[in-house]
């Protein structure tokens, strides 16, 4: 499968099951249309007005070196591997802490409600944290990488139990040959110069929400006065960067219908000084009035080749940052394993509510239909980790003739399941998105290598 | 070439045979928690 595109004047041809990815000159773009459907001489016949004979048949002659060499056109070897794959045994190497169902700000499109999901308000208790620690463990099988997202609601309204659950953690990794990572998603209200020190000395990632501008982020991240949140966190989130030496942290904020020139918020939150970024589309019900619609499509396509260009454009002043999205390795990404399986929920990764009911992921929690277990009983729903289990790129039939697959690896289950009930079916916006995005990605890493810049 | 430049190694089709270790971060841990984003996550097994 070939999938070719131009963008920023660049003409890129991506072979989708080798992961080669070729810039390639107009001659070349033309011919990669037709050179598996016609014979050589209706080729050159077709584009002799056009292009010079000579250049035509040298190009002719390259893709076919690199069809040789497996760069071009190459057949699917992976469908076959499938039984095994789907035979493989299931491990847990990462969950997500509802430490809080409880939050201080009331952002507008929260999926979590006002942060309790939908049900009560709660805070998880230590015996609750250390049992799904020890449920983690139990069920990782010879994973050595083990993950603890901290999360809500606002995880720093619980942040005593934070720290009681790292210390059990670090207290026993070693005895069972584990390494953990932990990780907390926070709004920022209640951070202060001890909790961002605590951070620092045990939190391999932190995520900062915040959503770019000051009048886009107070629109919808707003306190329960309804005061903005932009000047109480902003300050913080710089601090906290800095301390981290803007590493291993990313801003991220969502972008609604009420900003679709997000690239503008991006830039703003660079331009704040934060070199990590995220900004992500929102996913809301269609009748919500912040909510993307498919007539929106254009504009955002723009707004990222427009945050492409200037992210390209900033690398070369010696001015760049890292926009998540556009982040990717075409040589050693991950492995096709990975990329078949995708986000790994409700089978790799499991959320846990504050009772320490077990959910596919944080987006699944409170649906009664989605509750696997607990962390004492374990997994007691095993019809639905294996409907998990079997969700892959393979298995979902709108991904099959995408070329995007391996970047998006099927995209989001819980966006799938909000849009279609359905987990093996696709959320149309998102993907077309996620296409973009890929495209874009690719084009940055072809334009900076062209120009002498190592991305 | 002339007329095309290949920008990768291509390992994908490698990576069948040694891949799949899952030590790597799981991608809703890193920063999206609402975006699939796989691609982008990197590789963390030494052995490939």
């Amino acid at each position: 499968m070939i999938h070719q595109f131009r963008c920023n004047n660049v003409n890129i041809v991506l072979d989708v099951y080798s992961g080669a990815v070729h810039v390639v000159d107009d001659v070349v773009y033309d011919l990669i249309q037709v050179f598996d459907k016609k014979e050589k001489e209706q080729i050159i016949e077709q584009f002799k007005q056009k292009y010079d004979e000579k250049d035509i048949i040298q190009a002719l002659e390259e893709i076919q070196a690199l069809k040789e060499e497996e760069l071009l056109f190459t057949e699917d070897p992976y469908e076959a591997f499938l039984p095994d794959f789907e035979k493989r045994n299931p491990v847990v190497k990462a969950l997500c802490l509802h430490v809080a169902h409880d939050c201080n700000l009331q952002c507008k499109y929260c999926f979590a409600g006002e942060g309790e999901y939908h049900g009560e308000r709660s805070l998880m208790s230590f015996e609750v944290g250390k049992k799904a620690i020890d449920f983690l463990i139990a069920h990782s099988g010879s994973r050595r990488n083990l993950e603890v997202d901290f999360f809500g609601g606002e995880p720093l309204m619980n942040f005593d139990v934070v720290k009681q659950v790292i210390e059990y953690a670090r207290s026993i990794e070693k005895e069972h040959e584990k390494n953990f990572r932990f990780t907390i998603t926070t709004n920022g209200v209640l951070l202060d110069e001890e909790k961002q020190k605590y951070i620092n000395e045990n939190m391999y990632n932190v995520v900062l929400s915040l959503d770019g501008r000051k009048e886009v982020n107070d629109r919808v991240r707003y306190t329960v006065n309804k005061k903005g949140s932009y000047d109480i966190i902003v300050p913080k989130f710089q601090a906290l960067a800095e301390s981290r030496n803007q590493e291993q942290y990313y801003v991220r904020g969502t972008f609604t219908r009420y900003n679709l020139d997000f690239a503008k918020d991006v830039l703003h939150l660079a331009d704040l000084g934060f070199k990590q970024v995220s900004i992500e589309p929102v996913v809301a019900p269609k009748e919500a009035e912040y909510a993307l619609q498919k007539e929106d499509l254009p504009i955002l396509f723009e707004q990222y080749e427009e945050l492409a260009k200037a992210l390209i454009k900033r690398k070369k002043e010696g001015q760049g940052f890292n926009f998540f999205h556009f982040m990717i390795d075409l040589s050693q990404g991950p492995c096709v394993a990975k990329r078949l399986a995708g986000c790994g929920s409700g089978s790799e990764y499991l959320a846990v509510t504050p009772e320490g009911d077990l959910y596919p992921c944080h987006q699944f929690v409170g649906i009664p239909e989605f509750l696997m277990g607990n962390v004492e009983e374990g997994i007691t729903n095993s019809s639905k980790q294996k409907e998990f289990q079997h969700c892959n790129v393979y298995a979902k039939k709108d991904c099959r003739n995408c070329w995007a697959k391996f970047y998006c690896s099927g995209g989001c289950a819980a966006n799938a399941y909000q849009f279609h009930g359905n987990i093996l079916d696709t959320y149309e916006i998102g993907c077309e998105l996620e296409k973009k995005r890929v495209e874009c990605a690719i084009m940055i890493q072809a334009k900076l290598l062209e120009e002498g810049f190592s991305n | 070439m002339k007329h095309i430049k290949t920008l990768n190694t291509a390992t994908l089709k490698k990576s069948l045979r040694k891949g799949g270790c899952g030590e790597c971060q799981t991608s809703c841990q890193s920063a999206c928690k609402t975006s699939c984003t796989v691609a982008n996550q990197s590789c963390e097994n030494n052995n490939r």
